[in-house]
């Protein structure tokens, strides 16, 4: 299958969403169920090329958003959103709870103060515990514990699946996927028209989701900047699966003002995260790592849980939060024009994208004319690749296991190349398959990717021949 | 063999499993399941092209691939079941296995387990390295099944970092396939590998620097640059791939996600003088025990281990008690790092064998209750083999230490 597309450029859509972050995924899918032809538009080769690619995989209560913000209510749209589909699209909810974790007196007494606010931001499940009483849950937990407040309906998602399905949905409907296709202008003349490095897209609206390009696609698109990008690092470190069985739980530290702090938390696929840092810097395109801050992530991670020191690192990686002057989400509509941003998505994005997909489909029925009758098609489940629920090496004739660490089959990894949403990038076959993820990180399994993969990847593994003696 | 699936099974399917297959057989032990989860037997052997295997063994060398196919039909041969294609998953404590298979999960028990799966090089991440995230970013194992068994090359202008024995086989790979390496960069002060082999890279033109640390790796999608520094002067040198070398890890997952767990200098299992665990039903050999040693050595060292299996089969006699061995910086590991209270002269692994975690001159010294038995003096290098004969009295120890006095 070739990566772009057929021509999409005879056609008028009735949305375009510029960027496939989980928020533009989430959109273009609500769009595409509401009825409206839409069309999806990434500059990348695949979809999750900014701040999507890394994150933490919470699925957020909004226990600590700000009361009464427009954030807090689409989380708690979006993560409901996210409870009722997940199981028909096969998508995992691993059910861990957090506990925020007062480490002194200081802290503890804040404990109190952040129920409050939990419970004014109408989130059940949040109970005051002593340090013993929280240790009883976690007892890999530091005995250094002073208190905990436990926020029991925060949970672990995979953050590269629910993007994965809410776009394969849109596709099924009939919705367009165009990569490798960088928005570089946009004029209006009552439809949008769109250039892109892959050619022209005619719209009657647009939704600019470029997270961390949002201000840079509205300022193309001719609108005056109404926020800056101010791009805000987090670096993780990945523990090997043996790390698992010591965090049963998201921990969270106590914020501060300076900070959010360290947290350390299961993931979906096994492994155990440690960080995320806040780093500002101005590179919007680059998510470096460096060597003192990953050491310093694993001595903070063995503080909280000492059963950690030691533990191998299986992966260390780094996202950017598309972060604006202000805290809050930046939405933006230009009724006019049929424009909407959703902009500064910044640290909640992955819990609130269907809620800001409804938002915006209710912003789009304020300036534009009704929408074919909504769509209705069987949801598109998506592979699992999360240890709480069956795997694919787990059942029949798989043909064999081609990534030992992350327990790939052949059988999934051609799915994957074969599916309606296929790879543009080694990244991307590794979000949708999990393999080379493991803690070899491919010393086994990459030649073996590199041959299955020839001619599919916009960046192939292995270079080409000819060029070999040049 | 009442009730279990075979007397032993043996997982890894590389010159140590199956040594100790054949001597199980020879020895006479009945049913020897070998699981091995590639499709071919012969382990890390099979992809290096350039190294001769199997003179000890079979009295003439191998290369590559035909070395494993000479393991398989020594093992059809002598009757060990062997079953490529099976992944183990987990380890029981009570001598079950986990299996996946084509066919989805199993279950197989065994009178005793023996691992046998090697080691690999350490990744990326695992080693911290700075920078962006591109590929071609590899380990030499990667880099020689990329070649050996897809007629493949990664990239065509790699830095390479290193300077073991394995890192100078790459510099090969490389000139032999196209790819033409910038630099090869150690980050100690001293190459790993023994002249004249360190100044290979030197003879063919490429340029070699010690004492190199990496401040950045750059590149969106490919592997564009590497930032240096060296000498106090940073430097960045355009590259298209970053070629991992040496630092070798045992592949002991199984054990990590066990309760059986493993030893925190060699990360591999704890295993006494007879390759055998504090649980007694499982045994391990070959480089799984610690990181590296050499085909022939590990087709002995499994042997070796296969034979104490079969004593034990045959002896039936509970396993006796065992003392840890003590050691401290800059001794790395020492293997065996249990001591059974079991005859030492019939033992599997007659040496104590030590890695220094760094270079350093001094007197290491091995005391048993507190009296030393052995010493050596000199200047010890890291990764280099050292080994020290276990003496007799180590049974009846409750006390087994080694020491380092450092001379500045
Ligand atoms: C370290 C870290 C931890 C986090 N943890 C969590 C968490 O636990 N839970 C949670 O809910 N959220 C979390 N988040 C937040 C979440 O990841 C973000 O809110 C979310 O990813 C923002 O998504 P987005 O779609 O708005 O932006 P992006 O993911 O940046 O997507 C924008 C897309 O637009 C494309 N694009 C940009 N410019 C153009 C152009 N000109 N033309 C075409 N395409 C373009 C980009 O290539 C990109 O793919 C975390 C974020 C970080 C960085
Ligand atoms: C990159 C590299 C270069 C080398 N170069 C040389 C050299 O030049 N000369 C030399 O003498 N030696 C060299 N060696 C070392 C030599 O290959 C090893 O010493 C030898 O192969 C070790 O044998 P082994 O049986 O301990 O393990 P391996 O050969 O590594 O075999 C382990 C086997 O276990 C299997 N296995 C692992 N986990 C499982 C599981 N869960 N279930 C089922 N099967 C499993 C693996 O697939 C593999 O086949 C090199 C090794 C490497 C990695």
């Amino acid at each position: 299958m070739s990566l772009t597309p057929v021509s999409p450029r005879e056609d008028l859509f009735d949305v375009a969403v510029i960027g496939a972050g989980v928020v533009g995924c989430a959109v273009v899918r609500r769009f595409a169920l509401a009825g409206a032809k839409a069309i999806l538009i990434e500059k990348g080769a695949d979809i999750l090329c900014g701040a999507s690619k890394a994150n933490s995989a919470i699925l957020h209560t909004g226990f600590d958003a700000p009361p009464s913000s427009l954030e807090l209510a689409l989380i708690r749209a979006g993560r409901q959103e996210y409870l009722e589909i997940h199981e028909s699209r096969n998508l995992p909810l691993v059910r861990t709870g957090a506990l925020v974790c007062a480490w002194n007196d200081d802290e503890a007494e804040r404990l109190e103060s952040i129920a409050e606010t939990g419970r004014a931001n109408g989130i059940d499940g949040l109970t005051l515990l002593s340090g013993a009483e929280a240790r009883r849950t976690m007892p890999a937990l530091s005995d250094r514990l002073a208190a905990a407040l436990e926020v029991r309906d925060e949970h672990v998602i995979d953050p590269w699946s629910a993007p994965l399905a809410y776009l394969s949905e849109a596709v099924a409907l009939g919705a367009r996927f165009l990569r490798q296709a960088e928005l570089l202008a946009g004029r209006f003349d009552d439809i949008w028209h769109l250039e892109t490095s892959a050619g022209p897209v005619s719209a009657r609206a647009v939704v600019n989701t470029a997270g961390l390009h949002g201000d840079t696609v509205d300022e193309r698109l001719g609108f005056a900047p109404e926020f800056r990008i101010k791009p805000r690092k987090g670096q993780f470190v990945v523990l090997d699966k043996a790390a698992a069985r010591h965090v049963p739980r998201i921990v969270l530290p106590v914020p501060t003002e300076i900070t959010k702090g360290i947290v350390v938390c299961p993931t979906a696929f096994g492994n155990v995260l440690i960080g995320p840092t806040a780093e500002e810097q101005e590179d919007r395109n680059r998510a470096a790592v460096d060597a003192r801050t990953l050491q310093a992530l694993l001595a903070r991670g063995s503080e909280i849980v000492p059963a950690l020191a030691g533990m191998p690192v299986t992966a260390v990686y780094a996202g950017l939060r598309p972060a604006t002057e202000s805290k809050a989400y930046r939405i933006f509509v230009r009724r006019e024009k049929r424009a909407i941003t959703l902009g500064g998505i910044r640290s909640t994005g992955l819990s609130s994208a269907l809620g800001l997909a409804r938002h915006a489909l209710e912003l789009h029925a304020t300036f534009a004319a009704p929408l074919a009758p909504p769509q209705t098609a069987p949801p598109v489940p998506v592979p699992n690749l999360a240890e709480t629920r069956e795997r694919d090496w787990q059942r029949p004739d798989h043909g064999e296991i081609v990534c030992h660490c992350e327990l790939v089959t052949r059988r999934e990894i051609e799915a994957a190349l074969e599916s309606p949403v296929p790879p543009g990038d080694f990244g991307g076959l590794r979000r949708r398959t999990r393999a080379g993820m493991g803690r070899c990180q491919g010393f086994y399994c990459h030649a073996r990717l590199a041959e299955m993969t020839k001619g599919r990847l916009a960046t192939p593994l292995a270079v080409d021949a000819e060029d070999r003696n040049r | 063999m009442s009730g279990t699936d075979a007397d032993v099974i043996i997982i890894g399917g590389g010159p140590s499993g199956v040594a100790a297959g054949l001597e199980l057989r020879r020895r006479g032990v009945e049913k020897i399941v070998l699981l091995e989860r590639e499709a071919q037997l012969g382990g890390a052997t099979r992809h290096c092209s350039h190294s001769p295997f199997g003179m000890r063994e079979f009295g003439r060398v191998y290369f590559g691939a035909s070395y494993g196919r000479r393991l398989e039909e020594e093992a059809q041969k002598h009757g060990v079941d062997v079953r490529t294609g099976h992944s183990v998953v987990g380890l029981g404590m009570d001598g079950s296995v986990e299996v996946a298979t084509h066919r989805g999960v199993e279950a197989m028990t065994a009178r005793r387990i023996m691992v046998t799966t090697g080691a690999r090089e350490q990744p990326r991440a695992a080693r911290l390295l700075p920078g962006d995230r591109p590929i071609g970013i590899l380990t030499t194992g990667t880099l020689q099944a990329y070649v050996a068994f897809h007629g493949l090359m990664p990239f065509r202008r790699p830095l390479i970092v290193g300077s073991e024995l394995v890192s100078l086989s790459a510099v090969l790979t490389c000139l032999t396939h196209g790819a033409r390496p910038v630099a090869v960069v150690e980050t100690r002060p001293h190459a790993l590998a023994r002249a004249p082999l360190s100044w290979f890279p030197g003879l063919v033109g490429i340029p070699f620097r010690k004492g190199v640390e990496i401040l950045d790796i750059l590149g969106s999608s490919r592997v564009e640059a590497v930032t240096l520094r060296c000498d106090a002067r940073s430097e960045t040198l355009a590259c298209d791939g970053v070629l991992l070398t040496g630092v070798f890890t045992p592949e002991s997952a199984l054990f990590l996600q066990s309760p059986l767990g493993v030893d925190a200098g060699s990360a591999g299992p704890a295993v006494d003088q007879d390759g055998r665990l504090a649980n007694p039903l499982y045994f391990a050999g070959g480089n799984v025990l610690r990181a590296v040693e050499t085909g022939g050595w590990a087709f002995r060292e499994g042997r070796a281990v296969g034979a104490a299996i079969a004593q034990d089969l045959e002896s039936g006699s509970p396993a006796a008690d065992h003392v840890s061995v003590s050691y401290e910086d800059p001794v790395k590991l020492v293997v065996p790092a249990l001591v059974r209270r079991r005859d030492i002269r019939s033992a599997a692994l007659r040496q104590f064998q030590l890695r220094f975690l760094r270079k350093a001159r001094g007197t290491l010294s091995l005391t048993i209750d507190g009296r030393t038995v052995w010493h050596g003096r000199g200047r010890w290098l890291p990764e280099r083999r050292i080994l020290v004969p276990i003496p007799d009295s180590a049974q009846d120890a409750r006390h087994i230490g080694f020491r380092f006095a450092e001379e500045p």
